[in-house]
């Protein structure tokens, strides 16, 4: 071919133009997976929740959680009628091996399965000095384990105390509502495992997911509503004193 | 070659007492001065190298920080906000651990067969099998154990004033006196009465 200076000149933006596109990035791993076609939450039901600590088992086996550490963790609420204020919360190991039988069986006991809220407005993205987490554009919290500092702003950040610093990679941790797996069209690890189906995963966007169907007919509460933080788990048959 | 000789002005007096800095600033000084005929122009502009001066130090600077920026923050960074865009696939790309229950049921067809004719039919696999991606990846050399049911059925079935109460509760200390839960019950289909029952469309 005759290479003449006007064909060049002709070529060579072209050539840019078709070199950005190598360049713009590995494609994704998920390629049917649209960010824009979801917006995750999750349902849980505290009346079905028997304390059995399989989501905490689950959780720590499916993303590296370290011992001593918890992405999510079950309490349990000791109540009694006259001091409906002050609940007793207690959760031994994050209720991974399950709770010792209660020996006070007065007043109310259940169980809270706790997790990321991940927050619509979240406060723990807002403060991130260098923009290592943040809400995604299907809505899950999320840390760019790769670009956090470990400041620790975020951890003192969050009012449901849900992250962590992962003492192996001194970065801040948190429950990903299993990003991996929700991409790939499972389900969480948590809602996998557990056995009464007392979590399930949600995604608001999708008109056919049963969650609409479930907040229209059942009295759903969020944790500290007051806070404004838009919080995605819907708690289910939750007690006024929980906090 | 003819040597280099200094230059000389019409009276034929050397020009090297003026250096060529002095020169350019001298040419500057005029200029400035016709530009500027007013006296407080003149007078704003009177230390004019020291502005010019200035002005480099502080061009230089941008464009320092301009091509250091570029070549720190990372290409993704502000894709779809102030954050990496390419953390988004990073984290999604992880592998999984537990297979999920559509993985499991689709070799495991007779257990799935037995489960949901009894009480346990809602319960996935890994809830008490752990996660099995591994195996379900390479299933001839990753072989499961076998969970102990005195550990495994404790945990969801020992009572607890805190479980809800139509939830199938028993001490086990009293109920089994330590023998293994599967001495009796048969995990996937547990009810002892349905012990021995051919575990598809029973023919009778």
């Amino acid at each position: 071919m005759d290479i003449t200076r006007r064909r060049l000149l002709v070529l060579l933006p072209a050539a840019a133009v078709a070199w950005e596109f190598v360049r713009a990035g590995t494609p994704e791993s998920a390629p049917n997976y649209k960010t824009s076609e979801h917006w995750w939450g999750m349902l849980i039901d505290i009346t079905e929740c028997i304390g059995c600590g399989s989501c905490v088992r689950a959780c720590a086996q499916e993303n590296d959680v370290p011992d001593g550490y918890y992405r999510t963790w079950i309490e349990r609420y000791h109540v009694t009628d006259y001091a409906i204020e002050r609940p007793q919360v207690e959760s031994p190991n994050g209720g991974k091996e399950g709770f010792p039988m209660n020996e006070d069986s007065s007043g109310k006991n259940f169980f809270v399965p706790k997790l990321c809220n991940h927050c619509a407005d979240s406060p723990c993205t807002q403060v991130c000095p260098v923009g290592a987490t943040f809400v995604s554009p299907d809505g899950v919290v999320l840390v760019d384990k790769n670009y956090c500092l470990g400041c620790r702003y975020c951890v003192q950040a969050c009012p449901y105390g849900c992250r962590f610093i992962n003492p192996k990679t001194n970065t801040a941790d948190k429950c990903s509502l299993c990003y991996h797996r929700i991409t790939k069209g499972l389900t969480t690890a948590c809602a996998e495992v557990c056995p009464t189906g007392a979590r399930q995963l949600a995604d608001l966007k999708n008109p056919k997911d049963p969650i609409h169907e479930y907040l229209r007919t059942h009295s759903v509460q969020i944790l500290k509503p007051h806070m404004a933080t838009g919080a995605k788990v819907f708690y289910n048959g939750m007690d006024g004193s929980v906090r | 070659m003819t040597p280099i000789t200094t230059p000389c002005d019409l009276n034929h007096r050397s020009l090297a007492r003026f250096p060529v800095s002095k020169t350019i600033a001298l040419s500057q000084r005029l200029l400035f001065r016709r530009a500027f005929r007013t006296p407080r122009l003149r007078l704003l502009f009177k230390d004019i190298e020291h502005l010019l001066r200035l002005a480099a130090v502080m061009l230089i600077a941008l464009v320092a920080f301009v091509v250091l920026r570029a070549a720190v923050v990372p290409k993704s960074f502000g894709q779809y906000g102030h954050y990496r865009g390419d953390a988004i696939a990073e984290l999604a790309a992880r592998p999984v651990a537990h297979a999920g229950h559509e993985v499991c049921e689709g070799c495991h067809t007779d257990v799935v067969d037995q489960k949901k004719l009894g009480r346990h039919a809602g319960l996935h696999c890994e809830v008490c099998h752990g996660p099995q991606a591994r195996h379900a990846d390479d299933p001839a050399s990753v072989k499961p154990l076998l969970p102990d049911t005195t550990v495994i059925c404790a945990r969801c079935h020992e009572a607890n004033s805190a479980k809800p109460h139509s939830f199938p509760q028993v001490a086990s200390a009293d109920h089994s006196g330590g023998l293994s839960c599967n001495t009796c019950h048969q995990p996937h289909r547990p009810k002892i009465e349905d012990r021995g029952k051919p575990a598809t469309g029973a023919k009778k």
